[in-house]
């Protein structure tokens, strides 16, 4: 631990935060002095601190809106055409600074292209292979059975690149990230299933772009980050507005506004994520039904079992 | 296990087996003719629901380990790999973490239970402490586990928490290096967890023929704390015991398959699908939920008392809260088993319950004012309930009367509340 501290401190300001947050100074927990977060704050708590806000702020400043997914509830399946929509969005959009190492080509099967299709798709990427008989690295067209491939060779290229704070990979976003929902709605949730706080966040923070920060915090934003209210772990992050109107053409016909892409792109994540949700839903119902009768047909014969015993 | 068998093996191979290997005795004896208590209620009904997540999570844990790489450079990755393609991968792994997590709602219930109705009391204290040992061996199992998807929590779950031990005077460093095969959670942690997580189960397992076999010596308590006295007051294991608990079984089945194909990030922690990054600290780290109720009382020492620090205060009481188990047999001074029958300390179980689920929503606060104090005022209730209520209103609280026998006791509630014999008998099934 003790050598940790320092390490940490220095990660604290080299490996600026994808997360360049303010005013957590003074927080709680032990386990967070280094945290990148705490490293930066020290305007925004003083500033806090002016106006007699001895309480934490809490993150996000605004909850996300709870939207209607496809993928929610029992049944919940994927719209292959809002996958295929998101996918179009990553590619054009998100994917010039976010990787998504998990996912392969052949997986795009799954958002309903054939086989030629995601051929076709994978030899648009160019990959390193190799080394050859002679020991060079070589680019080829990418096949099926590649992966997505990073747009930085490593994450210290990535935060160079971008102003200190690496884009994180997209592969398991949407798993990863989700607003506290605190009691009792964590109790009601697991009445309604709520599993969709990543879709939700995702969704949130690109359409929380437009608001105008409020006047004590607008004066303590980091130069190079950018206020919304939606921000997980501060009240400005480091990726600037990533998408505008109009910005992706949609082929099939849906608005091409900023929400419809954050919809899609944020299903496409969730698939991403999980890609086996779908079928563990539908299989999950076979099973539940299974043991529903199971335990029907074991309660009678227990009753049998039992009639006659006093207990 | 014990006493007289009734056990008359078949013809041929069974009576040949039976003169060499009394195996099928063995069987016949615990798990057929083995006589339980008529009147047990389901809560009793959780060790043999124990004993399926056991098997359960070894079953899965074992393919898993097929799959999985314990290389701090590939751990997350394999793990990944196994939600994505291998075959019902994500089922096995949905399965063995939420497994862990029903195994300690179950575990949770049978603790609960044996304090309700006594079963830590004589002449059960060494199947209560070997309930105990099995207890800390899980916590031990879990954490470990929790440490292997090589996540953030992951990560800084095993920092915290292995950093308890540094807070031992002199032989706390030596000994967290042991643990952590080096001077930071890292690729050697990560090896001998694995190893270690893959051992405890087996041992799970030993102790829980232990635990069967002191069962079986002593029998089963019963709601209504009275002995068996007669052949009367029992049934035979099979097929009475054996409906009952399958229906049981199942049933908590249904519940563990509605988070597993429903929500099974539910109980998990979004950090931990970020790969573990020893230069970024999470904002809050918090363990897996049934650790909470400790992680609350480790955290509620925050001050010094005497040359004690804070942070030794804390692993001291943490540990304590466990240690005290061991001696409740002894703390108890109550000469009647079952709480139905005891009015006040029915109260202050009740009590006991609530504060431990309060310990473990303030656990998974941020150490803060006020749940810091309340943690403190949680910690000073939870001891004071062994070392003060639990001796004390043994000696001082009246008792209603005991039923004669159990059959006496069952014969009463089915007559009708209406009757008089039901004044005698089974007051825990009253208002």
């Amino acid at each position: 631990m003790k050598k940790l501290l320092p390490a940490l401190l220095a990660a604290g300001l080299a490996f600026a935060p994808m997360s360049i947050a303010l005013a957590q100074d003074g927080q709680g927990p032990t386990e967070n002095t280094a945290s990148e977060e705490a490293a930066v704050g020290h305007d925004a708590s003083a500033e806090a601190a002016e106006e007699g806000h001895a309480e934490t702020p809490h993150y996000p400043l605004e909850h996300p809106e709870q939207l209607n997914w496809s993928f929610a509830g029992p049944f919940g399946h994927w719209d292959l055409a809002q996958l295929q929509r998101g996918l179009k969005v990553y590619k054009e959009v998100c994917s010039a600074c976010h990787g998504m190492r998990l996912v392969a080509f052949r997986n795009l099967e799954d958002l309903g292209y054939s086989e030629a299709q995601v051929k076709a798709f994978a030899a648009e990427y160019t990959v390193q292979d190799g080394p050859n008989a002679d020991g060079e690295m070589f680019d080829r067209p990418g096949i099926p059975s590649d992966y997505f491939p990073s747009p930085f060779p490593n994450t210290a290229a990535a935060a160079a690149a971008n102003g200190g704070a690496a884009p994180p990979d997209l592969s398991l976003l949407a798993k990863a990230r989700a607003v506290e929902r605190g009691f009792p709605t964590f109790v009601f949730d697991l009445g309604t299933q709520y599993q969709e706080a990543g879709p939700d966040y995702i969704h949130a923070l690109l359409t929380g772009y437009d608001q105008e920060p409020p006047p004590a915090i607008a004066d303590s934003l980091q130069p190079g980050t950018y206020y919304n209210p939606y921000f997980i772990s501060g009240p400005a992050l480091a990726m600037p507005p990533p998408i505008g109107d109009d910005q992706v053409e949609y082929p099939d016909g849906a608005p091409q506004t900023i929400d419809q892409y954050s919809r899609d792109v944020s299903a496409f994540m969730m698939w991403a994520a999980e890609p086996h949700l779908a079928e563990r839903k539908a299989t999950g119902f076979v099973v539940m039904i299974f043991l529903v009768v199971f335990a029907g047909l074991l309660f009678a014969v227990k009753r049998r079992v039992w009639t006659g015993t006093a207990h | 296990m014990s006493g007289h068998s009734s056990y008359v093996p078949s013809k041929g191979l069974m009576q040949w087996l039976d003169a060499r290997l009394p195996l099928p005795r063995l069987v016949y004896d615990s798990f057929v003719a083995y006589p339980v208590p008529r009147n047990l209620n389901y809560a009793y009904t959780f060790g043999g629901i124990l004993a399926l997540f056991l098997v359960l999570q070894i079953l899965t844990g074992v393919v898993l380990a097929m799959h999985y790489a314990a290389n701090s450079a590939i751990a997350f990755d394999s793990v990944e790999k196994i939600m994505r393609d291998v075959n019902w991968g994500w089922m096995l792994r949905y399965m063995h973490a939420n497994g862990a997590s029903f195994f300690f709602i179950a575990v949770y219930i049978h603790i609960f239970r044996g304090l309700y109705y006594g079963s830590y009391k004589a002449p059960r204290e060494v199947l209560w402490i070997l309930g105990v040992i099995i207890f800390l061996l899980m916590m031990a199992t879990a954490f470990m586990g929790y440490v292997l998807p090589w996540g953030q929590m992951s990560f800084w779950g095993a920092t915290v928490i292995t950093g308890f031990f540094t807070a031992f005077p002199l032989i706390g460093d030596p000994i967290q290096q042991l643990l952590l095969g080096g001077f930071a959670v890292d690729n050697a942690t990560l090896n001998r967890f694995f190893s270690l997580h893959y051992l405890l189960p087996f041992m799970i397992a030993g102790v829980v023929i232990l635990h069967v076999w002191a069962l079986h010596v002593t029998g089963q308590t019963n709601p209504t704390g009275v002995e068996v006295k007669s052949s009367k007051d029992t049934v035979p294991f099979s097929p009475h015991a054996t409906v009952k608990d399958g229906f049981a079984m199942v049933v908590f089945l249904v519940v563990f398959a509605y988070i597993l194909f429903y929500m099974p990030n539910y109980l998990g922690h979004p950090d931990n699908y970020i790969e573990a990054n020893p230069l970024k600290t999470p904002s809050h780290i918090v363990p897996e939920w049934y650790f909470l109720p400790f992680y609350a009382m480790l955290r509620a020492i925050t001050f010094n008392i005497g040359p004690i620090d804070s942070k030794l205060g804390g692993v001291l009481v943490m540990f304590g809260s466990i240690v005290v188990l061991f001696f409740l047999p002894w703390l108890d001074t109550s000469r009647v088993r079952s709480t139905a029958f005891r009015p006040v300390y029915k109260v202050f179980f009740w009590i006991f319950v609530a504060n431990a689920i309060m310990l473990g929503w303030l656990g998974s606060k941020p150490a803060e004012s006020p749940y810091t104090w309340l943690s403190l005022v949680g910690t000073i209730y939870y001891f004071g309930h062994f070392l003060i209520v639990l001796p004390v209103l043994g000696l001082v609280e009246t008792p209603r009367r005991l039923p004669g026998s159990i059959t006496e006791a069952v014969l009463a509630k089915n007559a009708g509340g209406g009757t008089p014999a039901g004044a005698t008998a089974a007051p825990e099934t009253k208002g």
